[in-house]
């Protein structure tokens, strides 16, 4: 059995001028252990909602979702979450905010205890040296940081990363992603990720889940991202398997991903899952 | 090198300060005798109708003189009615200080209530808009009617008034607390304690120091009224007595009081304040 996995999921909202709107229905999907999912698909087909479900943050209209084997039904310290905004506490230092999710998590620990594991965490994502500064202090890269080392201070099983890295620059964007993927593969953690950026999907995702568009949104595929997962980023566009899949991400947002929703694509009865990047190499080697 | 601002703020209100001073000198200054007084009725009204037309108000060194004797003993006692102003400032802090802390004591937890509960919110809002509004001078007879002793009244008269903004601020302050910390609180399994203590309040305190503030603020300017009506010891008392004694100087000495005083509850209390607030 999958370690997480997701049935049937559906979210109605209700709307302000009255009666409600289904955002994404028959939404179904597996992680399995160690694996990097990325989540793709534009606004309001309902990614953020998604992970709040899984984070326990919000609940859903129907559907289920197990972790472990066990109903996810609130939030839990087993589920790292960074954050789009960060959210830090101001009033905290860096090592503080890391600290304190520390101790929630061992509430029996020493205080030297849980500041030696924050500070593990806090030096993992690069940030020694400015334990004792404030979020105010920091650059909007470096509070990201500190969110990603909050989230794996927990010892999550699974860490859910919403669109962390959406307001940052493109130099600072890269050496964050760079250190993440570092980090996840160096501690097998199962990340679930939303993003818009494809090139971030590609460098960082074993698996990439396509939304159709909103209103009555779904899996429209699961692209298997057949890189090598030793993957890096100077030399990740020279991959023969770079440019397909990157071509098959774009071509989907930018051309089908209404497909469905415009009834042009029949809704997928179980998730599709393509390879976009092996054809390419069947066409390399026919060459 | 240019003088620094404050440098040249300071000279600036030492300037104003002189200028005051040389106004209210001048304004005050004895004028020439162009009026006569009969000597029989300087006879009869004593001393103070012939020294001709001089100002009941004092003079800036008149103020002085007084000034440098209510600093010099502020501690005298010579019964009821004579007390050094250092003794009435005395009554009139502690006072404050007892309402205020009452006040502390029941509006940021009852604010916290309110604020974690939209219904609390709403059905306490009628009332607290009801009662905020009043005077609490308003409160003094039914307070000394109720709690039949003049120091309790006033005192209760502090705590009434100055609940108010508290109570409000804490309720603002619980009940805006940003989704994202609470959405941290959830993720991380606090307990209802632990995310009151550890991120409600810290993230609240900002806007409840705020209330805080003004309330110190409004229950001083609320004690000198209070006094005046209660009487016995305090400030206001000394203000109202001084009045009855027709001592301008001596009332001048316990405004400038009233203010210094003022001014140094509200700067301790933006000293705290200082801590408390974060930077986003």
């Amino acid at each position: 059995m999958s370690f997480l996995k997701v049935e049937k999921l559906k979210k109605i909202y209700p709307v302000r001028t009255g009666g409600q709107v289904t955002v994404f229905e028959d939404v179904d999907f597996n992680i399995e252990k160690g694996e990097f999912i990325c989540i793709v698909g534009h606004s309001g087909c309902g990614k953020t909602t998604i992970l709040n479900v899984l984070a326990g943050l919000e609940t859903q209209t129907a559907g289920h979702v197990f972790m472990d084997g066990r109903e996810i039904s609130g939030p839990s310290l087993d589920r790292g979450v960074v954050f789009q905004t960060h959210a830090l506490m101001p009033w905290l230092t860096v090592k503080g905010n890391v600290a304190f999710a520390v101790r929630s998590r061992y509430p029996n620990w020493t205080a030297a205890k849980i500041n030696e594991h924050a500070m593990r965490f806090i030096d993992m994502v690069n940030l020694t040296g400015s334990e004792e500064k404030r979020p105010s202090e920091l650059s909007g890269g470096m509070k990201q940081r500190v969110g990603i080392a909050r989230a794996f201070a927990i010892d999550p099983k699974m860490l859910l990363l919403d669109e962390p890295f959406g307001a940052l620059d493109a130099l600072t964007r890269g050496s964050i992603q760079d250190e993440l993927l570092t980090i996840v593969q160096d501690t097998g953690q199962t990340v679930f990720m939303i993003t818009h950026d494809v090139d971030e999907a590609i460098f960082l995702a074993d698996k990439v889940i396509l939304m159709s568009n909103g209103p009555m949104a779904m899996i429209a595929e699961i692209v298997v991202n057949t890189l090598p997962r030793n993957r890096r980023r100077a030399t990740l566009h020279h991959e023969p398997h770079y440019y397909p899949i990157r071509n098959h991400l774009v071509d989907f947002l930018v051309n089908r991903a209404s497909d469905i929703t415009n009834g042009i694509q029949e809704r997928p009865v179980e998730p599709l899952f393509v390879s976009p990047g092996l054809s390419a190499s069947a066409l390399t080697t026919s060459t | 090198m240019k003088p620094s601002q404050t440098l040249v703020a300071g000279l600036l209100s030492a300037l104003l300060l002189l200028t005051f001073l040389l106004s209210w000198h001048l304004a005050t200054m004895p004028k020439a005798a162009d009026q006569v007084v009969s000597d029989e009725y300087a006879l009869l009204v004593g001393g103070a109708a012939a020294k001709g037309q001089e100002s009941a108000f004092p003079t800036p060194a008149q103020f002085g003189d007084k000034l440098v004797e209510a600093i010099s003993d502020p501690f005298y006692d010579n019964g009821p009615n004579d007390k050094g102003i250092g003794i009435q400032l005395g009554y009139s802090i502690w006072r404050v200080l007892v309402g205020f802390a009452a006040a502390v004591i029941v509006a940021i937890p009852l604010g916290f209530m309110i604020g974690m509960s939209p219904l609390m919110t709403k059905a306490l809002d009628p009332f607290i808009q009801v009662l905020k509004p009043i005077s609490p001078l308003a409160w003094m007879p039914l307070a000394l009617f109720t709690l039949k002793d003049s120091n309790v009244s006033a005192v209760f008269v502090i705590f009434i008034c100055s609940i108010w903004p508290m109570l409000l601020n804490t309720t603002l302050g619980v009940s805006s607390v940003r989704k994202d910390w609470l959405d941290v609180a959830k993720t991380l399994e606090l307990n209802p304690f632990r995310k009151a203590i550890f991120v409600i309040l810290p993230a609240a305190g900002p806007t409840i120091m705020t209330g805080i503030r003004i309330s110190i603020g409004i229950a001083w300017l609320v004690i000198v009224a209070a006094e005046m009506l209660v009487g016995g010891t305090g400030i206001g008392y000394f203000v109202w007595n001084e009045w009855n004694n027709l001592s301008i100087s001596n009332i001048l000495v316990a405004v400038l009081a009233i203010g210094i005083v003022g001014m140094i509850l509200d700067s301790l209390v933006a000293r705290v304040q200082k801590h408390i607030t974060y930077k986003d």
